[in-house]
Parts: structure tokens; C-alpha cells; sequence
């Protein structure tokens, strides 16, 4: 991968250090997860596990239900039956009297405060510049001041190769530079888990690789857990600890990235990857 | 054309008028923000509340809702100023109108801005102040024009109160037989015009401070 | 200060009302009969290639639709006679109303009409069509359906306008009230009557319209 200009080589501590925190990971389980959208069965009794700091990329068809796993882990729908829990914490719920019961508006934002989330198509704030986009939450959510904020903003900003756009909006910017920004303010907020939905789905071609050289920063040097959505095979093979094949609302099959990419066990993973990799 | 006193008349007139328009328009956009936000509420019973209060101002005419007002009120133990009553009424009577185009508006909003501020964690009161709200603004500002200038028409049937404004006072002049009915009219509907043409004048320029820099707005792309 | 509401009063004065809002949904009526050809002739005529005849057109819908019914209302009422038109008060009143409401209409029409695609001017230029047979029985068959439901809604603004007759001596439903209230004093059951009426007229009509549009919506 050509080194991109955009995005200087940088120390390997130093997104670490912009985002102000350790970004540790924290573990992820869902049991026996269920979402349905009327009729349709989106997720079907899945049950997953990731580690703490694990990078997992999930692959599949559309409509397979991988978005919609991250969708339910960052609390944008509700699954209708299973459990979710984050570093140990229980998302819709929590414990009353030694039982589980459905979870307050209060709780579950305080577990979501680990969950991040960068979108297939960004969905920055149009009427904030890049700087305001990253600092916002950090102000009002994590109670940081306003120059705190900023600082952190623009040193995040400066880490994903961005230090001269900080002032620009985001109509100004480029779909590789949008998306950095929107990794940047995802990580803002300090998360422990990370989602990333398909993010360079929506980009032209040659505005892939710049958002990669982040994604790909962030996983070799972060103890952050990662869950990625994507149809960049060759990403996932050089980053993931573990490939999730997924299908019709439950997982086909998973393993490392060698294992799946170059022996794949079941026929359906066998299709999708020759469907996928044959479009060269 | 006309004399000094007949101008003078007229421009105390017009300054009711105006305070008038304004006033109601303060309370007017105070109740469609209210009242759209009332209306996307989950809780059924402010929903509920917000489409009685819609429904009748939607559904009665300015002039009957003056004329209860005005008339019907001080029966029931409460005096009301003509001014209080005309800038009460119509505001409120704006306010029904606008709650629509508010609603609208924030609905229009892409839902991704709503996703990415859950996901940060953002709360729901700040998802809507800082995010939703600054964005519909521009949406809502060429139906909210034409609600003003409604506004300024209306403001005519105060007169029908016994407040001075600009209609009354022609009336006024007409009934004393001082000055041509039809050019006392002409003029008045003039004075109107130029109000009206103000009044747009003013909202295409907040239209274009409040998009720059968005690239939301009549007929600009938004790229994404 | 206490009120009673007359319960009873308010009965005697239904009759009354019924007559007034007879009157009212005539001049509805008529009203929307002129505003809806007019407004139509307003539409065509803004639209016109000829300079001196669309600009003009332009300012006077603009003039008329930025300023009050009110104020056109009595211009008419009082100033006509004085150029030897004598028309009665429900004349002159639906007369204004259907002027003013034909701005409006003109705006809906126009937007319809613009909504038809180019091509379907082109073809009716290149199969020779006359002006006359090109807008009846291919433009506005296309562009009226269209903005159906936005004239619905003006149309009810319209019957809610009508009050405003009683102002030129008009006995509608609400000129039928303020006489009741000068007459009796029983001001609020007059008032909150009249409310009543229109509530019961407006309210239907605005869900029927709801449903023209959601219905018209759903065809391709």
C-alpha cells in the first residue's frame, strides 16, 4: 500500500495519546440476540463473543444482518430478545434485586459511554466545522472544557493527517477526509469498543487508502476492541485476529483470517468470498 | 394629495400595526416550536394536548377566534386589553400553522444526524438543541415567510377590535369624509405591500446567513 | 365576576346560526368557483412568453396575495358604487374572496403545471396539436391531479375566510353571531357556537383532504 501524503507517518503512541485516554478494549457478548423487522428475521438467536481488544471484522452478504450487529451494540435498534453486555455490563438491562430486568433510559447510556461508532456515510455535523464535530461530544458528554476539548479535537485531527482542516465544514472536505474526521470523533469519546460500519463503502477508490492507513493505525496500535463490517478482504486479512462469516442472521463460520480467506469450511463462505474476490 | 394630519393618522396607524405584527410573530414562533416539537413527542397525552390546541386554531378562522376572544372573554372575568387580545390571538392562531411546518422540517432532518449523536452519546435534549434544531432552522424559514406575511393580513382584522391600526385608522379618515376612499385604500394596501415585501426581504436573508456554510438550503446540493 | 352559560339561549339561537352558515357555505361556494377558473386564467397568463403580459400579471397576484382580504374587501365594498358598480354586500364579498383566493390558486396551478415534464410540450409541438387542445388534453389533465390536495387546503382556507363578509353587512354564521351578542349580550354562547359550526365543517374536511392526499400518493 502506497504510503498516501495526506497521512504522516506517525509515532505509534500517538493516536493514543490525542484521544487523552489507555483505550482499553472491553469484551463484547451477545446471547441469544433476536431482531426482526416485522417479519423478517434480521438476527436469529446469535451468539457471539469478542474478546477484549479484539479486532473482528464481520463479512457477508447484504442483508445478512452484519450491519445490524453493530446497529443493536450502539443502541440504534432494539433487539427483541437476548441479552448484550459490554465489559461486563448487561446494555438493555440490568440487575434489580438480583434479576435482570429491562434496562433505564439512565443505564443504558452510561454503558453506551464505551461503545463508538463510525458510519458508512460519516453523518458529520454539516453546520460544525471538522474541530466542532470532534469536540462537541466530548464537551457535553464528558464534561471536558471547552479548550480541553479542542485540544484533544485537534490533536486527533492532526493524528489522522487533517491539522490543516481543522476550521473547514465538512462541505468542504473530501469523502476520505469526511470519514477521517468521523473516525476522529468517534475516538474522542474515549471508547473501549469500536464499530465500524462498512466505512469505506461510500468512498471513491482512491479515497480508500487514506482512511485504511487510520483504521489500520488504530488496529496495530490500540488495546482497543474493534468490530469491523467490511468488503475490504485484503484489510481484513492484514488486520483481523478474527474473520466472522455471517449469513442470514446467524454466524456460518469464523476463524483467523488465513484460515477463512485461504481454506474456507463451509460452501456458502466458499461463494460469497469467490463472488466478492472475483470482482477484481 | 393628502394632508399632513391624514399622514400622521396613517402612520400611527401603521405602527400599530407593527407592533402588533411583531408581537404575534414572537408568540407565533415561541407556539410552533413548542407545539411542532409537542407534536414528535413519545408521550401520547402531550401529542394529544398539542393536536386540541392545533386542531381548533387550525380549524376556526382569525376573525371568530378575535371576536371570542375579545368579546366573549371579558364575560367570563377576564379583561383584556385590545392589543393583549390581537397579539394573543393571532399568535396563537400562527402558532397552529407553524407547528406543522416545524414538525416537518425536524422530521426531514437525515436520520444518519440522529444515529451519529446517539452514538455519541449525545442526550436527547442536546441531540435536538444542537443538532436536529440548527438544521431544520433552514428548512423552515421560506414556509415560515409565508406565515409571517398571513400574519401581517391578518393583523388588518384587529380593527374589527377597535385597535388603531393601519385599517382602522383609513376607516377612521374614510368615515369623516376627509380624503378619497379609493385613494385612502390604494394607499393603505400599498403601506401593506411594502411591509410584506419587508418582511420577505428579511427572511431571505436569514435564509442566507443560516445556510452558509451548511450548503443546505433552496436548490443547493448537499453532498454527503 | 361569574358567568352562566345560557344552555337555553344557545338553543334559540342554533336556528339562527344554521341560516348564517346556509350563507356561509354559499359564498364558499361561489367563492371557489371563481377562484378556481380565475386563478387558472391567473396561472396561464403569468405564464405567458409575452413579457408585458407576465410581468404585470406577476406583481398584481404578488400585490393582491400580500396584502389583507380585509382591506380589498371594503376597497370594493366602498368604492365601487362610487364608479356607478352596484353590487350587494354577498356579490361584492364573494367577488373579493374569489379574487383574492385565485392568487393563490394561481400559485398551486402553476406549480402543477410546471411539475408536467418537458417532453410532453415537445411531442405535442411535433404532432402538430393546437395551443388550445395541447394545454385541455395534455397538460392540465396531467398538472391538475397533481395539486389536488393543495387546493383542498386552500379551499378550506377559503370557507374559514368567509367570516369576514359579515364585516359588509353579510348575515353568515358569524355576522348571525355578532348580531346575536349586540341583540342579546350572550356573547359567549354566540361566539363559542360559531367556533363550534366551523370546527365541525373545517375538521372533516382537512381529514378527507389528508386522505385525497395520501391516496393520490400511493398511485405511481
Amino acid at each position: 500500500m502506497p504510503d498516501n501524503p495526506d497521512v504522516p507517518t506517525r509515532k505509534p503512541s500517538g493516536l493514543v495519546a490525542a484521544a487523552g485516554d489507555d483505550l482499553e478494549g472491553a469484551n463484547v457478548r451477545f446471547e441469544q440476540v433476536t431482531k426482526q423487522f416485522g417479519d423478517l428475521v434480521v438476527l436469529d438467536q446469535l451468539d457471539m463473543e469478542v474478546s477484549p481488544g479484539e479486532k473482528v471484522v464481520i463479512i457477508g452478504p447484504s442483508g445478512s444482518g452484519k450491519t445490524t450487529i453493530l446497529r443493536v451494540l450502539m443502541t440504534l435498534e432494539r433487539p427483541e430478545g437476548g441479552t448484550v453486555e459490554v465489559g461486563g455490563d448487561h446494555l438493555y438491562h440490568e440487575q434489580k434485586n438480583g434479576r435482570l430486568v429491562p434496562a433505564s433510559d439512565k443505564h443504558v447510556r452510561q454503558v453506551r459511554r464505551k461503545i463508538s461508532m463510525v458510519f458508512q456515510h460519516f453523518n458529520l455535523f454539516p453546520h460544525m466545522t471538522a474541530l466542532d464535530n470532534v469536540a462537541f461530544a466530548p464537551r457535553k458528554v464528558l464534561g471536558l472544557s471547552k479548550d480541553e476539548a479542542n485540544e484533544r479535537a485537534t490533536n486527533l485531527l492532526e493524528v489522522v493527517g487533517l491539522a490543516d482542516k481543522v476550521g473547514e465544514h465538512p462541505s468542504r472536505l473530501s469523502g476520505g477526509q469526511k470519514q477521517r474526521v468521523a473516525i476522529a470523533r468517534a475516538l474522542a469519546m474515549e471508547p473501549e469498543v469500536m464499530l465500524f460500519d462498512e466505512v469505506t463503502s461510500a468512498l471513491d477508490p482512491e479515497l480508500v487508502g487514506e482512511v485504511l492507513g487510520v483504521l489500520r493505525d488504530l488496529a496495530e496500535n490500540t488495546s482497543m476492541t474493534m468490530l469491523l463490517v467490511t468488503h475490504e478482504m485484503g484489510f481484513a486479512r492484514e488486520i483481523g485476529d478474527r474473520v466472522m462469516m455471517f449469513d442470514a442472521g446467524r454466524v456460518v463460520e469464523q476463524g483467523p483470517p488465513e484460515q477463512i480467506f485461504s481454506d474456507p469450511q463451509e460452501q456458502r463462505t466458499r461463494d460469497f468470498l469467490r463472488a466478492v474476490l472475483d470482482r477484481g | 394629495m393628502l394632508e399632513w394630519n391624514l399622514w400622521r393618522a396613517l402612520l400611527d396607524g401603521l405602527w400599530v400595526t407593527v407592533q402588533v405584527t411583531v408581537l404575534a410573530a414572537g408568540l407565533g414562533t415561541i407556539l410552533s416550536i413548542l407545539s411542532g416539537l409537542a407534536g414528535l413527542s413519545s408521550f401520547r397525552a402531550i401529542r394529544w394536548a398539542n393536536q386540541v390546541y392545533v386542531d381548533i386554531f387550525r380549524g376556526t378562522s382569525a376573525i371568530v377566534q378575535l371576536f371570542w376572544i375579545f368579546f366573549a372573554l371579558p364575560l367570563l372575568g377576564v379583561t383584556i386589553s385590545p392589543l393583549m387580545a390581537g397579539f394573543i390571538t393571532l399568535g396563537l392562531n400562527m402558532g397552529s400553522y407553524g407547528s406543522e411546518v416545524v414538525r416537518g422540517a425536524v422530521r426531514a432532518v437525515p436520520r444518519g444526524q440522529t444515529e451519529a449523536a446517539i452514538a455519541l452519546n449525545l442526550t436527547p435534549l442536546d441531540r435536538m438543541r444542537h443538532i436536529i434544531f440548527p438544521q431544520a432552522a433552514v428548512a423552515m424559514l421560506p414556509p415560515y415567510g409565508n406565515l409571517l406575511i398571513e400574519l401581517l393580513k391578518a393583523s388588518a382584522l384587529v380593527s374589527l377590535i377597535t385597535l388603531s391600526d393601519l385599517t382602522f385608522e383609513a376607516q377612521k379618515l374614510r368615515v369623516n369624509g376627509t380624503a378619497s376612499t379609493p385613494v385612502l385604500f390604494s394607499l393603505i394596501l400599498v403601506m401593506y405591500f411594502m411591509l410584506a415585501l419587508a418582511i420577505t426581504g428579511l427572511v431571505r436573508l436569514a435564509e442566507a446567513r443560516l445556510s452558509r456554510g451548511l450548503e443546505i438550503g433552496r436548490g443547493a446540493r448537499r453532498s454527503s | 365576576m361569574s358567568y352562566d352559560i345560557n344552555w337555553e339561549y344557545s338553543r334559540e339561537l342554533f336556528p339562527d346560526l344554521l341560516d348564517g352558515l346556509v350563507v356561509t357555505l354559499q359564498a364558499t361556494s361561489f367563492g371557489i368557483i371563481l377562484a378556481m377558473s380565475l386563478g387558472l386564467v391567473f396561472a396561464i397568463l403569468r405564464r405567458s412568453e409575452v413579457r408585458a403580459i407576465s410581468w404585470p400579471t406577476a406583481w398584481v397576484i404578488e400585490f393582491i396575495r400580500s396584502t389583507p382580504l380585509l382591506v380589498q374587501l371594503f376597497m370594493l365594498f366602498y368604492v365601487l358604487p362610487q364608479y356607478g358598480l352596484r353590487m350587494d354586500a354577498f356579490t361584492t364579498g364573494v367577488v373579493a374572496l374569489g379574487v383574492h383566493y385565485a392568487t393563490y390558486t394561481s400559485e398551486v396551478y402553476r406549480s402543477g403545471i410546471e411539475g408536467v415534464p418537458r417532453g410532453q410540450w415537445e411531442a405535442s409541438t411535433a404532432l402538430n396539436l393546437s395551443t388550445v387542445t395541447t394545454w385541455s388534453r395534455v397538460v392540465l389533465p396531467q398538472a391538475i391531479p397533481v395539486v389536488i390536495p393543495a387546493l383542498g387546503n386552500y379551499l378550506i382556507a377559503m370557507f374559514k375566510e368567509v367570516p369576514l363578509l359579515a364585516t359588509i353587512t353579510v348575515l353568515d354564521v358569524l355576522g348571525e353571531g355578532r348580531a346575536a351578542c349586540t341583540r342579546t349580550g350572550n356573547c359567549v354562547e354566540a361566539y363559542t357556537m360559531v367556533g363550534m359550526l366551523f370546527l365541525a365543517i373545517s375538521i372533516p374536511s382537512s381529514v378527507l383532504v389528508r386522505q385525497l392526499e395520501a391516496r393520490l400518493a400511493r398511485q405511481p
